[in-house]
């Protein structure tokens, strides 16, 4: 080892006053964070790998009157709605399961700004994973219709992409809630499993079974109330609007408010 | 600098820092020093905003840490080398730094040859690197963004011999260009090779500090003679306090000439005397470690 005294340090030549870290950069090293590990590569690897493993199984076992767009799409929905928001808790909580927010909340104190810069980051990679999972839908339809000699049936308008894409973001902003809420990566994926098949089933039961809450529904139930992003059909109406927006904020915006007072309180080991 | 000021920090009714106060100098190293679980790393953690204090106020070089704009830059901070995520490569985790601090990407090779890592254990995962790598890689950390100040918690922990020299003479050439450097460690003679100043923690609370000289110094004399109680007896008449330490020998805090001549008076023979160096601060120590471990019997 080399006893020679560190070029560094308080010897150097005066520089002049830092400046701050700017939320663009501290954002591009979260996203640079979220790849630089074989497990978080692979899992962001799985949304084209999964994706592409749906649309194979469109071609093969769909009915050939289904194959159209809407139908590759829809396949491919289900792991990208799974796998996205594990992809957002893992960036927050593995700062601290892995304890690495040790040197992150020491090299940026601000906490929010970390927290600000994880949400774009995983925003980012949420939109272009969808787009890629569009362009496999696409590329499966193309070659579906192709082997089965179907006609080449185009379903789904801009506007029902835009929904889709904010439908699945949406989803992922819950995994980033939870994340930020829970901070330890188990219980914040458990927690997730419980928002988005246990909660669902829970209402609707009541909704089959109880009559004053089948029209209270739409106003507590998020995944219900987001339902109209994820089919192919007609513009979403006001109302469904304000069911979106409604559910939203109970479900998203205030635990992530709830979260965040913690993160910036609580103590990192 | 930095200005630690009458910091506590509660974990319920558990008082980890209580009332802490003191300051690390520019040009300095300043050992902190205690037992296991005394509070040195909480207090390391407030210094920088990790933990939140619930009393006082921690500053570095004038500012609180969480008010410098790129800390990196200006205090570097290894409070635990294991704390990374185990997933990266060594080379990865010291450009994560690089790349918040802003700094230029040669940094990070130049960082690798300063610390000893080759281009080959940069690139293997932080999972499979021993505690002296980590350790290593942590001070790689610190130092990348050139700070003046430097806050170090057991850093020498996993090191091996040459490692610890190693370290030594980097924190010692650190403090003599300018620099301010605070590290703890829960090893009396790790911080009595380094630091010239000494801060003791025990049970949350400082219970001595002062430079290293002058708590040496305070240690007194120890002597011995074939005749231990005629001698204690002479002492006592000459208005010396001397107590009986355990190894037959006899401890007190005046000086060995008034002891020396005290003892010709009543014409005992000595059979040695001298200053007790370091002997005062390592009783003091492990009177603390006692109180505060388990295996306090021992001691």
């Amino acid at each position: 080892m080399s006893t020679v005294a560190v070029g560094a340090g308080p010897g150097r030549p005066v520089r002049a006053a830092p400046h701050a870290i700017p939320l663009t950069r501290v954002t591009q090293v979260e996203l640079r964070k979220m790849f630089d590990t074989r497990s978080g590569f692979w899992l962001i690897a799985s949304i084209v790998i999964t994706a592409f493993l749906a649309t194979v199984g469109v071609i093969l076992f769909a009915p050939d009157s289904d194959l159209t767009y809407a139908t590759f799409v829809l396949a491919i929905k289900f792991p990208v709605a799974v796998i996205l928001p594990m992809i957002a808790i893992l960036a927050v909580t593995s700062e601290w399961s892995q304890r690495s927010g040790l040197t992150t909340f020491t090299l940026v104190p601000h906490r929010h700004r970390v927290i600000a810069a994880k949400a774009i980051s995983s925003v980012l990679v949420g939109v272009v994973s969808v787009l890629v999972a569009f362009v496999i839908g696409a590329l499966g339809n193309l070659a579906g219709t192709a082997i089965t000699g179907t006609t080449l049936v185009w379903d789904v308008t801009v506007t029902a992409g835009l929904y889709f894409l904010l439908g699945n973001v949406m989803g992922m902003l819950i995994g980033f809630m939870l994340g930020v809420l829970i901070r330890a990566s188990a219980g914040a994926i458990a927690a997730y499993f419980v928002y988005s098949f246990l909660l669902p089933t829970i209402f609707g039961l009541l909704a089959a079974n109880v009559a004053w809450f089948r029209n209270l529904q739409p106003w507590v139930d998020i995944q219900f109330a987001q339902g109209p992003l994820f089919v192919f059909e007609s513009t979403l109406t006001g109302e469904q609007w304000a069911n979106i927006v409604v559910t939203g904020v109970i479900w998203l915006v205030v635990p992530l408010a709830v979260g965040l007072g913690f993160v910036t309180r609580v103590e990192v080991k | 600098m930095i200005t630690v000021e009458a910091v506590t920090r509660k974990y319920g009714t558990f008082t980890a820092v209580d009332d802490v106060t003191f300051t690390a100098g520019a040009g300095r190293v300043t050992g902190f020093l205690g037992p296991n679980g005394a509070g040195k790393s909480t207090t390391m953690r407030i210094i920088v905003g990790l933990t939140r204090a619930h009393a006082g106020t921690a500053t570095v070089s004038g500012r609180r840490y969480v008010d410098l704009p790129n800390p990196g830059v200006e205090v570097g901070v290894l409070l635990d080398a294991s704390a990374q995520h185990a997933g990266r490569t060594g080379r990865e985790v010291l450009t994560i730094a690089q790349r918040f601090m802003g700094l230029s990407p040669r940094r990070v090779e130049e960082m690798l040859e300063v610390v000893s890592l080759t281009p080959e254990e940069a690139s293997r995962r932080v999972r499979n690197y021993s505690l002296g790598m980590r350790q290593r890689l942590g001070i790689a950390t610190a130092l990348i963004g050139e700070p003046e100040v430097l806050i170090l918690d057991e850093p020498a922990n996993g090191l091996d011999p040459a490692g610890i020299r190693w370290m030594r003479d980097l924190l010692r050439g650190y403090a003599d260009r300018g620099g301010t450097v605070l590290l703890s460690s829960h090893l009396l003679h790790e911080i009595e090779v380094i630091a010239d100043d000494i801060v003791m923690i025990g049970n949350g609370r400082i219970v001595s500090q002062g430079t290293k000289t002058d708590l040496l110094h305070a240690a007194g004399t120890l002597v011995r003679a074939t005749d231990l109680p005629g001698l204690q007896r002479a002492l006592a008449e000459s208005g010396i306090t001397a107590t009986l330490s355990d190894h037959g020998a006899l401890r007190t805090d005046s000086h060995p000439e008034q002891v020396g001549k005290a003892a010709l008076a009543a014409g005992i023979a000595l059979t040695e005397l001298r200053v007790a160096d370091g002997a005062g601060l390592e009783e003091m120590f492990l009177e603390l470690t006692a109180v505060s471990q388990r295996d306090g019997a021992v001691a």
